[in-house]
């Protein structure tokens, strides 16, 4: 069948920046998606360094400089300026991991390239909606960085309220148009996703091969299923917490004004209802890409494919639930903890389930450590350190203890930065074979990994120690005792930032040696349908529809 | 395997045991410190005995993980295993791995709410009622007493370098940077204080790591928190909800003394803070004392 697939047209119909702007085709989409996430990544990862560097010593280091070369403050003036500033770094370096690195990759990137192909349709349901869904994110990103340059409070520019951006800091405590660009920068972010969300849904729901059942579907299929009704469902509870804040700001409105009968606490929930179900969106296409790279490696089906399906679906079905434990110190009651603490525990389980089903598919395989696999072992590794620390999280009472310290941060990193990007790095040297028609060399690539390995560890590990100890996290200075783990934190940030350089130059080396990498580079145990198209694969495949057996 | 394994474990628990005596009796903060702050009221040895009792359950199952990740790699690897198997399917081990983690989080869960509920069960009436609002960026303590004619108030801000010689609070061990003020909250010893939480502009967090507690401040909201220090010193929080350009300075301090010497300085600090925190510094403060029970949050 796939040789029948190959014969249409091999070349885009339009050159230039013509092919680009006016996209309507998934995998261009992709790649588009796949080049901004790049950018908005190595943005986010530069204001963490500046960060990390910042910490490296007790006082404060670089950011009362940075304040006069980048504001034309004056020194006076600078050192307030400076905290503040720090403050808008890790505002932007959260909302930029976020809405511009993590998802545009997962979802946008591997996921249009690879959602359409997996389960054998020509482009994706709507493809000049896929066209807007990408082009809404560069003005999005454009806004959110203008913020960083204009005022917030008084003396201070860029939004400074953390991507949670609780009101009142959020409202009263920053009059300035910096947090309007940001809330502005989100509502066309999320449209964005929300059009890309209705797209996937459309896509698998409809346009499936002939023979391929929900229950044949590929799992990174299901992952982007999954993700896209989580979007679908928490994003506009996002828009309409945010326009409140917004209304709030400048029309008068007090939704979270308590002198005029509202209550900052009514944003938190409408913030985290989105942005709990949100941190799944960043992590569920992440398993979906492990499990099929931890199967093509160990040329063994997945294990337990059902049950990795619905572990996924039942995480996300929970995920809606247990918002309230980003709470436990806000003053709830003691019973709506209660109710927090039981609801959280339970995902634990479908996410042990996926965990040990990837070492069940390695389990009795026939394992070849090649550079993708590397990365999904150690994501395999890396996701469960950071599971556990979310179940002693999830205590309330234990959670008291931590909260909005660095044990939280070490957590979040864990399944984040060392779980979302890890995914992210596996799916790209799995795929780019298939994306580019070209092979890396794998010694750059596995340069990559171990660096990134070493360096991510050595930032998040000891901050674990850190939350503990008591720091408290968005603390721009610290009392000294915890310099130490600091430094090793920052060390590590230096690390991890050489890691990245060695990425960039990986995939320049690919793209200037060209070498071949053939339809299936992997072997055997690639069983999916991308592997049976040429790499790349022609502009439009599928023009007979593959069948399912 | 099973061997190196109980091994390991034996050498973990050795490590904490260690780890927790050693911090018990530091009057400092170490440097290098891996662990929570000694407790100095009954909640937080209850959370840090909850917390020692999850890593017996979290720190086998990471080993598990990583051990059973490094047997595949070896075990499976292509030139020992060239042949994989087809085996996608086994029920019986799907049950255990489902049911498995059930099980281990009722353990958890049980002292998990035992520990949730005694955070908002206090043992007795409290004796002393502070309250605390938060601005940006420090705090306004208000002692509320019978005595409504003569309330005692004062402000909790971050002790500037240049004020330490005339606050006396020149030793940098006993007043550290970032974490001393210049009025500390002073509470007597063993006795049930209730803290009510405030915010005048925008949230923040009232924290004390060594007491366990830790609550927003909410503008247009009030929360309670209470706590029981059975240690005398002098003890370090600092704010914990992100409240702009300030938030890493404004720390919140408790000093827990006998109620003889609260009693004294209650009545002069009615007057005279400054005068009445001299007063109790004079007597509490002995060079080398070992009352810094959590300096260095």
């Amino acid at each position: 069948m796939a040789e029948a697939a190959v014969h249409s047209e091999h070349r885009a119909p339009y050159r230039g920046w013509v092919r680009w702007v006016y996209s309507t085709n998934h995998k261009d989409i992709g790649t588009l998606y796949l080049i901004f996430a790049i950018i908005a990544g190595c943005i986010g990862g530069f204001l963490s360094v500046m960060m990390r560097m910042e910490l490296s010593e007790p006082g404060v280091q670089i950011f009362t400089g940075l304040a006069q070369m980048v504001y034309g403050m004056d020194p006076g003036a600078a050192e307030a300026g400076g905290r503040s500033m720090y403050n808008a770094f890790t505002s932007a370096h959260g909302m930029i991991m976020i809405f511009f690195m993590v998802m545009p990759a997962l979802i946008g990137g591997f996921g249009n390239w690879m959602v359409p192909i997996m389960i054998g349709a020509p482009d994706m349901a709507f493809p000049r909606m896929n066209n807007i869904s990408f082009w809404l994110l560069p003005p999005a990103l454009t806004l959110l960085i203008i913020s960083m340059f204009v005022p917030s409070a008084p003396g201070a520019y860029g939004v400074g309220g953390g991507w949670t951006i609780y009101p009142p800091l959020s409202t009263t405590g920053q009059p300035g148009p910096a947090m309007d660009l940001a809330i502005l920068s989100l509502h066309i972010a999320g449209a964005s996703s929300i059009l890309g969300a209705i797209n996937f849904i459309t896509t698998i729901f409809n346009m499936r091969a002939p023979g391929m059942t929900l229950h044949k579907m590929p799992l990174f299929a299901w992952s982007v299923l999954v993700t896209a009704f989580l979007l679908l469902l928490s994003l506009p509870v996002l828009a309409g917490g945010i326009t409140m804040l917004l209304t709030d700001r400048n029309f008068g409105t007090t939704f979270f004004e308590p002198s005029g009968g509202g209550d900052p606490i009514l944003f938190q929930h409408l913030f985290w209802f989105f942005a709990h179900p949100e941190v799944y969106i960043l992590i569920l296409p992440g398993f979906g890409i492990i499990s099929h790279i931890v199967s093509t490696f160990s040329k063994k089906p997945v294990f337990g494919y059902l049950g990795m399906a619905y572990a996924m679906v039942a995480i996300g079905v929970v995920g809606f639930v247990v918002w309230a434990h980003h709470m436990f110190t806000t003053g709830i009651s003691l019973d709506t903890q209660r109710y927090f603490v039981f609801a959280t525990m339970v995902i634990a389980v479908p996410t042990g389930v996926k965990i040990f089903s990837w070492i069940a598919t390695m389990w009795g395989g026939s394992i070849t450590l090649r550079t993708p696999m590397l990365w999904a072992i150690a994501f395999i590794f890396l996701f469960t350190i950071g599971g556990v620390t979310g179940v002693q999280l999830a205590n309330a009472g234990f959670d008291r203890s931590v909260h909005d310290t660095y044990y939280v941060v070490a957590h979040f990193h864990y399944v984040m930065s060392l779980g979302s990007v890890f995914a992210i790095f596996a799916g790209w040297y799995y795929w780019f074979p298939k994306m580019s028609g070209y092979m890396y060399n794998s010694v750059i690539a596995r340069a990559h990994f171990w660096v990134t390995f070493i360096g991510v560890n050595l930032v998040f590990f000891p901050q674990h120690f850190l939350g503990l100890a008591g720091m408290p996290r968005r603390y721009i200075d610290y009392p000294d005792a915890f310099a130490g783990w600091n430094h090793i934190s920052s060390i590590g940030s230096y690390i991890s930032a050489f890691g990245l350089l060695i990425f960039l130059f990986g995939v320049a080396e690919a793209f200037a040696k060209k070498r071949v990498a053939g339809a299936s580079p992997w072997g055997e145990g690639a069983t999916t349908l991308e592997w049976q198209l040429p790499s790349p694969p022609p502009y439009h495949q599928w023009e007979q529809l593959p069948r399912i057996k | 395997m099973k061997r190196a394994m109980r091994k390991f474990l034996a050498g973990l628990g050795a490590i904490s045991v260690l780890a927790t005596s050693a911090s018990a009796y530091a009057a400092q903060p170490v440097e290098w410190e891996m662990n929570f702050q000694p407790a100095a009221t009954g909640i937080m040895h209850q959370i840090t005995w909850f917390e020692h009792y999850t890593l017996w359950f979290i720190g086998p199952i990471v080993l598990l993980v990583f051990a059973l990740l490094v047997y595949c790699i070896i075990k499976f690897r292509a030139s020992v295993n060239p042949t994989a198997s087809r085996t996608s399917h086994n029920t019986l081990i799907e049950v255990i791995w489902t049911v498995g983690p059930v099980l281990i989080l009722l353990f958890i869960a049980v002292p998990s709410f035992q520990l949730l509920t005694a955070q908002y069960t206090p043992e007795e009436e409290a004796k002393i009622t502070v309250k605390a609002s938060a601005n940006q960026w420090n705090w306004d303590y208000e002692y509320q007493t019978a005595d409504t004619a003569e309330p005692l108030s004062f402000n909790s801000a971050v002790l500037h370098d240049e004020d330490r010689a005339d606050a006396g609070k020149e030793d940098r061990a006993l007043y550290p940077r970032l974490l001393a003020v210049d009025h500390e909250m002073v509470v007597p010893v063993n006795t049930m204080v209730r803290v009510l939480v405030t915010a005048t502009d925008v949230i923040h967090a009232f924290a004390m790591p060594s007491f366990g507690i830790k609550v927003d401040a909410v503008p247009g909201r009030t929360n309670e928190t209470w706590f029981n220090a059975q240690k005398e010193g002098i003890f370090y929080g600092q704010c914990s909800e992100l409240c702009g350009q300030d938030h890493a300075f404004m720390p919140i301090a408790i000093r827990v003394v006998s109620q003889q010497q609260y009693d004294k300085w209650f009545a002069a600090a009615k007057t005279d803070v400054d005068a009445a925190d001299k007063a109790l510094m004079a007597e509490v403060d002995k060079p080398n004392s070992n009352k810094v029970a959590a300096a260095g949050n």
